[in-house]
């Protein structure tokens, strides 16, 4: 039955709309494309955000001024923060693989709201452009960090407005798409599949959507305070007029801790679909699994404070926000336990996805596990705002987020283009940017201890040694990722083509054509009693 | 899934909601007239709440809906107090 | 906007753009509750100069705009009964109803805040600065703010309900498919929940 379905329609790369040429693609609602057009604009906004990247490392590279001086240096750090969290990795997997998956993971034809998902589309290209208009024009490039701490955020004479404006949109565009989804997952699930059935992707999309709801609204009305601020002088955040500026952070914090967790879910659940495929085994624990991702999601809301221990917090709030940190560090722990038990006596098969996934557990740890460094009080004090905090916070956000998008995209790119990349390549690709990601960040785990704060485009000459080995890393790592970004180039157009279920995957995804056709399924696929998504 | 029925709400339910919500308002303008000190804002939060209770229940038809909305909602809300109470663990102890 | 593509599948799922319309109203009020979070953050710290500065509001003014605002609330639920029983022009009735005190209290509101401009009183005034304690500064500036955000939504409900009357009138909301008549009602009850709190605590704590 399944081998026949929707073999009688269109693919939805060849599918010709109302429109045609580029214009099929940027007004197309079909939910397929709008997730090819997240990768391409993330992928070009990823890029950028690394060569600013790779900017930095080299002005580390020796004491003293190397290539650019302490002002571009911060406008430097704050634009490579604001693409990187809000333009790459908190769209991340949702706005690209949930597009994409998710309607066909739990069979359907689209998303509940179609147009609704191309608005968020179009909010997210108008945000990523007013921030560069704030990068190109006016007064100057904000130079506050992307955490647009008050007061500076609104003393600096530095072209705010358009950045904040920017990032609000973004926002709205995030909470659109966190929106589709929870209705499509509440309405739109094929008969038969009942929330015990639904795959863990879905669950982790389920989770992150409502944070995306719940979260991000208090961003943007912080942003407009701010904004405000800068207008009329109207004194919220303002200490002159009697405003508390750490109610800012507080407020800030709300949203942007729980925004880690927006990006790490969704790669958490990716990793959950990739380890029980390679083992061939179903996952261990599912139901762990998905009150690990709640837990997650819940608690995770209610630990902001923890970026603010130095910040002047009263004692009784910093014991709170301390013993609930180390509380999230269970249902993140629970996961690993999960993943690795199910590869254990799994028949395990060895590809490029699953190379991802191991290494995105041992970066993922690493990261998980210097969190709690930061989040005990005392150590806190030690290392905060140093580099320490820097490695950490690339291991998880990077590490995690990244190395997930990167297994992702290795493991659903035969669905997705129907075609099979270089599998050697690949591999090569994995092994050097992952040797190049342990370089650069790990020697910042060593700064930070020795005391090298972060955001300085300068450093003492005892600090010399680690950057060195830091910013040589980041050049095997761009070199690793121009690799795997050739191959994968290459192989969307040229590649040999890919069956249906080349990894002998389980959930509906895998059950209709490479590349799916528009429509999805001819028939909505109806789920028996016993069948499940990982029933190996 | 397509055949779920609306429940049609009598005009007079709105009406008698109308007229509990002007006698709370005006209630809750009497209360806060007299000097009660420190629970003056708790009198008139309270008025508050249940003026919301009663217009998410008749007027957003929370009564009428299946089980799970509600839940969502509630769970909003209470969200909401947990981040003020989280908030106010900072300044109750400053 | 208003370019409708049917796609072959457009199917009607009233419930879907229901839990949409709420999820949405959650974004909302996560986004005034954090303006009450300032709020009461503030308060807590300036007491004294809240009191005061809240002695320089009408309360008639906020009294009035929040009766008028109750009324329409109840027209506009009233409203999808009368089209659930097929009876548009009450329908539409009702919805003007509620679309013209939505005006009035605009209107109110502009009188209001034009009173506190001729007083100097406004965000980054001279007055303000020289006159005021920085506790009634705040004070104002989060009037200013959450009732100006309120008074944006209700522009936003305003131009909802007006879209809503017109696809009445033209036959494409109906007892059949009306969860944007319901959409719409539940935005504007989320604006009346707002100003149920934002009254009390600008109006009447004094």
């Amino acid at each position: 039955m399944q081998s026949t379905n929707a073999v009688n329609q269109a693919n939805y790369l060849e599918y010709r709309g109302r429109f045609k040429g580029l214009f099929g693609w940027i007004f197309s609602t079909d939910h397929k494309r709008i997730g090819l057009l997240y990768l391409y604009s993330m992928a070009v906004m990823f890029s950028v955000g690394v060569l600013l990247g790779l900017a930095m490392k080299l002005e580390l590279l020796a004491p003293g001024k190397t290539i650019m001086d302490a002002q571009d240096y911060n406008a430097t750090f704050t634009v490579h923060g604001v693409i990187m969290i809000f333009m790459v990795v908190v769209p991340g997997l949702p706005a690209v693989f949930g597009n994409f998956l998710l309607p066909i993971m739990i069979g359907a034809k689209d998303v509940a709201f179609p147009k609704l998902n191309l608005l968020s589309w179009w909010f997210y290209v108008a945000g990523v452009f007013l921030v560069l208009a704030a990068l190109l024009f006016g007064p100057g490039t904000p130079d506050t960090g992307w955490t647009f701490y008050a007061p500076y955020s609104f003393k600096t004479g530095t072209n705010m407005l358009p950045a904040i404006f920017g990032a609000f949109i973004l926002g709205f565009s995030s909470i659109l798409t966190g929106l589709n989804f929870l209705v499509t997952i509440h309405r739109m699930r094929c008969p038969g599949l009942k929330w015990s059935k639904l795959s863990l992707f879905v669950w982790t999309l389920y989770g992150t959507a409502w944070i995306q709801l719940l979260a991000t609204p208090v961003v943007g009305i912080t942003l407009v305070l701010v904004a405000l601020e800068r207008l009329f002088g109207v004194g919220i955040f303002d200490p002159a007029l009697g405003g508390d500026p750490i109610l800012y952070q507080h407020l800030f914090w709300i949203y942007s801790h729980p925004a880690v967790y927006i990006m790490i879910l969704p790669a958490m659940g990716a990793i959950s679909e990739i380890i029980p495929t390679f083992s061939q085994k179903h996952i261990f624990g599912y139901k762990a699994i998905i009150a690990s991702t709640m837990a997650i999601a819940f608690v995770g809301y209610l630990v902001w404070g923890h970026h603010m221990f130095t910040a002047g917090m009263s004692g009784t709030a910093q014991y709170y926000f301390s013993l609930l940190t180390f509380l999230v560090a269970i249902p993140s722990a629970i996961k690993v336990f999960n993943w690795i038990s199910t590869m254990y006596k799994g028949s395990i098969n060895i590809q490029t996805p699953f190379y991802w996934a191991i290494s995105f557990i041992f970066v993922f740890m690493i990261g998980g596990l210097s969190g709690l460094v930061l989040g005990a009080l005392a150590a806190n004090i030690y290392v905060h705002d140093t580099a320490f905090v820097v490695g950490h916070f690339h291991y998880i956000v990077f590490g995690g987020t990244g190395f997930a998008f990167f297994a992702a995209i290795h493991y659903w790119f035969p669905k997705i283009f129907g075609r099979m990349y270089d599998k050697a390549w690949a591999n090569i690709g994995w092994i050097v940017f992952t040797i190049g990601f342990l370089t650069l960040y790990s020697p910042m785990f060593y700064l930070g201890m020795m005391g090298m704060p972060r955001r300085y485009y300068d450093y003492l000459e005892e600090f010399h040694g680690g950057n060195i080995l830091s910013t040589f890393g980041s050049w095997i790592l761009a070199t690793g990722f121009i690799i795997i970004i050739v191959n994968l180039v290459r192989s969307a157009r040229r590649g040999e083509k890919a069956e249906m279920n080349p990894w002998k995957g389980k959930t509906l995804e895998w059950t209709v054509p490479s590349p799916p056709p528009v429509e999805n399924f001819d028939e909505i696929p109806e789920i028996a009693e016993d069948d499940g998504p990982y029933n190996y | 899934m397509s055949d779920e029925k609306t429940h049609i709400v009598p005009y007079r339910v709105y009406a008698f909601v109308l007229v509990a919500l002007v006698v709370l308002t005006f209630l809750s303008i009497a209360i806060t007239g007299y000097d009660l000190g420190k629970y003056t804002v708790a009198g008139a939060l309270i008025f508050a709440v249940v003026k919301s209770f009663l217009v998410l229940t008749y007027f957003m038809h929370l009564k009428y809906d299946k089980p799970y909305i509600k839940i969502m909602v509630g769970f909003v809300f209470a969200i909401l107090v947990v981040t003020i109470v989280v908030t106010f663990l900072d300044y109750l102890y400053r | 906007m208003e370019k409708v593509t049917h796609a072959p599948h457009d199917h009607y799922d009233a419930e879907a753009s229901k839990i949409g319309m709420w999820l949405f109203i959650f974004t909302e009020l996560l986004l005034f509750g954090i303006l009450f979070v300032i709020y009461s953050v503030y308060r807590y710290l300036n007491h004294d100069a809240f009191h005061l500065a809240a002695a320089e509001l009408d309360t008639f003014t906020g009294a009035v705009n929040t009766l008028i605002l109750l009324v329409s609330s109840m027209t506009i639920a009233m409203s999808v009964t009368a089209l659930q029983k097929n009876n548009k022009p009450l329908t539409l009735l009702l919805n003007g109803i509620t679309f013209v005190i939505g005006v009035v209290f605009l209107v109110n509101k502009y009188f209001e805040w034009g009173a506190k401009f001729d007083h100097g009183i406004f965000p980054g005034s001279a007055t303000l600065a020289e006159t005021l304690s920085q506790g009634e500064i705040l004070f104002f500036g989060l009037y200013f703010i959450m009732t100006g955000l309120h008074a944006l939504h209700i522009i936003i409900g305003l131009v909802f309900i007006a879209v809503v009357m017109w696809k009445v009138a033209r036959g494409k909301v109906h007892a059949g498919r009306s969860a944007l008549l319901e959409n719409s009602g539940l935005y504007w009850h989320l604006v009346d929940i707002i100003w149920i709190f934002l009254f009390p605590l600008f109006y009447l704590i004094v």
